[in-house]
């Protein structure tokens, strides 16, 4: 098995730890990723705020790139994943669009290769079984939630993700580490995304509010796959019963693989998580 | 009687058709069941709420949209799109009346947000990817916001997350055409939002 990676401007910044695990994690299960050589930024929200032809085309360089290496592309970061799918829908179905961006970025689209979000190709691809067997270091004692977010999901049309509104697939994978999965009802509730740095005290009350809903879950902390949606809940949560860490789905199935890099991830975090994980005694 | 064949007894159809061009929607679809606004997790802070944005394109409520701070509070996390009946994509249409406004000229009811999208795209044309540190640095200075955010900002700078170093992709001067801006050898005819007449901060 082998796939193209797509990081995304993120995972090289705020969402370092992201970076490091996905790619420990791949390495342990011995599917190889190889980094899309000089990927451009999918220009996120400000782009399909301020145009739309930019929004498209950003996305379809790199799908250019992805095409040219002749394989599935993974995208870990949502808000990523999700441009890089609204620009395939409009390359597949929109003739006219299509002849647009394959001029102004210079290639043919083949629809040879597909874009595939993380949670995605350790599911579908990997497989809970080989996931399970490879966790010696089970989860049972961690209670937490697994929060989607927005763009991972929506719109189902785009993303073609799992269940828009009742995704199950982050909890399954969770529950082939070991980990006591807590049923919740916010598990793809909106953290703000870019409203962090626009309207920070929306994403305050947003975020504070899923903190909130996963405490009362049971949950000691949230397991996400966004980037995003990890940084806006570890910097704006806010409350009375202390805050709570925020893992990336990649750091805790590294963790329960044994991997002796996680400890290099857990400093990362604006809010540590190393008490919590040590009170699970996952960590000496 | 009427002078324009499209135009219509309580319906603004040129506005309706521009926003749907757009935005890729059939705006005229929507019987206002709500769906929308009841979900949305940022309608309590708006004016209008999605629903009766769509109301207002519908009946070419144009200066009001336009200046209205619901624009910028849209999140695009597609709670509506996905639970609408008609399938309209209201963050779409958000977009779209975004594009609108900025090409018209219109100041933004949160201009800080433009500012924000507009320095991202900045860095995007000049470098290929964001740069975290230039980003908000820069945005702090244009909208006078020194201080939010300090200590996160230097706690992420010290745990080596915000690299002070841009990266710069190679093939940035092909990148920079998709920008479609006059006199770059424009790749991509743009939306008018990104021209160089537009204002809105």
């Amino acid at each position: 098995m082998e796939y193209s990676y797509y990081p995304g401007c993120s995972l090289h910044s705020t969402g370092r730890e992201f970076d490091d695990s996905v790619t420990a994690v791949f390495r342990a299960l011995n599917i190889g990723l190889v980094e899309l050589e000089d990927w451009n930024c999918c220009g996120a929200s400000s782009a399909h705020s301020l145009s739309r032809a930019l929004s498209l085309a950003l996305p379809a360089r790199n799908l250019s790139l992805a095409q040219a290496a002749g394989h599935d592309v993974v995208m870990p970061c949502a808000a990523c994943f999700n441009r890089h799918k609204t620009a395939e829908r409009e390359l597949q179905g929109n003739p006219e669009r299509r002849r647009e961006l394959e001029q102004a970025v210079g290639f043919e689209y083949r629809g040879s290769i597909a874009v595939r979000a993380l949670i995605e190709v350790l599911h579908d691809a990997v497989g809970l079984q080989a996931i399970r067997e490879r966790a010696t270091c089970r989860l049972e004692s961690l209670p937490v939630v697994a929060y989607y977010g927005c763009l991972l999901v929506r719109p189902p049309e785009v993303t073609h993700f799992d269940d828009p509104e009742h995704p199950v697939e982050m909890g399954r994978l969770l529950g082939a580490l070991g980990a006591d999965v807590r049923p919740w009802g916010n598990a793809t509730e909106c953290c703000g995304g870019a409203l962090t740095l626009t309207q920070p005290k929306v994403a305050r009350r947003l975020v504070t509010r899923l903190a909130g809903r996963a405490r009362e879950a049971g949950a000691q902390a949230i397991v996400t796959s966004c980037p995003l949606c990890q940084v806006n809940l570890e910097m704006r949560q806010s409350g009375f019963s202390g805050r709570m860490p925020i893992f990336y789905i990649s750091e805790l199935m590294g963790l329960a693989f044994g991997l002796e890099e996680s400890r290099s991830w857990w400093p990362k975090h604006l809010i540590d998580p190393r008490p919590v994980l040590r009170a699970a005694r996952l960590i000496a | 009687m009427p002078t324009d064949e499209r135009s219509h007894p309580i319906l603004d159809v040129p506005l309706m058709e521009r926003v749907n061009a757009l935005s890729d929607q059939q705006i005229e679809l929507c019987y206002h069941c709500h769906k929308c606004t009841s979900g949305c997790p940022v309608a309590e802070e708006m004016r209008y709420g999605p629903d009766q944005v769509l109301l207002l394109v519908q009946l070419g409520q144009k200066d009001r949209l336009l200046r209205s701070a619901d624009l910028w509070l849209c999140a695009g996390c597609e709670t509506c799109a996905t639970r609408c009946p008609n399938e309209i994509d209201i963050a779409r249409v958000m977009d779209a009346l975004r594009q609108i406004m900025l090409a018209e000229g219109v100041r933004a009811a949160d201009p800080g947000s433009v500012k924000f999208h507009r320095l991202f795209l900045f860095f995007v044309e000049r470098l290929g990817r964001m740069n975290e540190a230039g980003l908000l640095g820069a945005h702090k200075l244009w909208t006078g916001n020194l201080f939010s955010d300090l200590g996160s900002g230097a706690q992420m700078v010290l745990k080596g997350k915000i690299p002070l170093v841009p990266h710069v992709v190679k093939g940035r001067a092909k990148l920079r055409r998709l920008f479609g801006r006059p006199g770059t050898g424009a790749a991509l005819p743009q939306d008018g939002a990104l021209g160089p007449d537009a204002q809105g901060d």
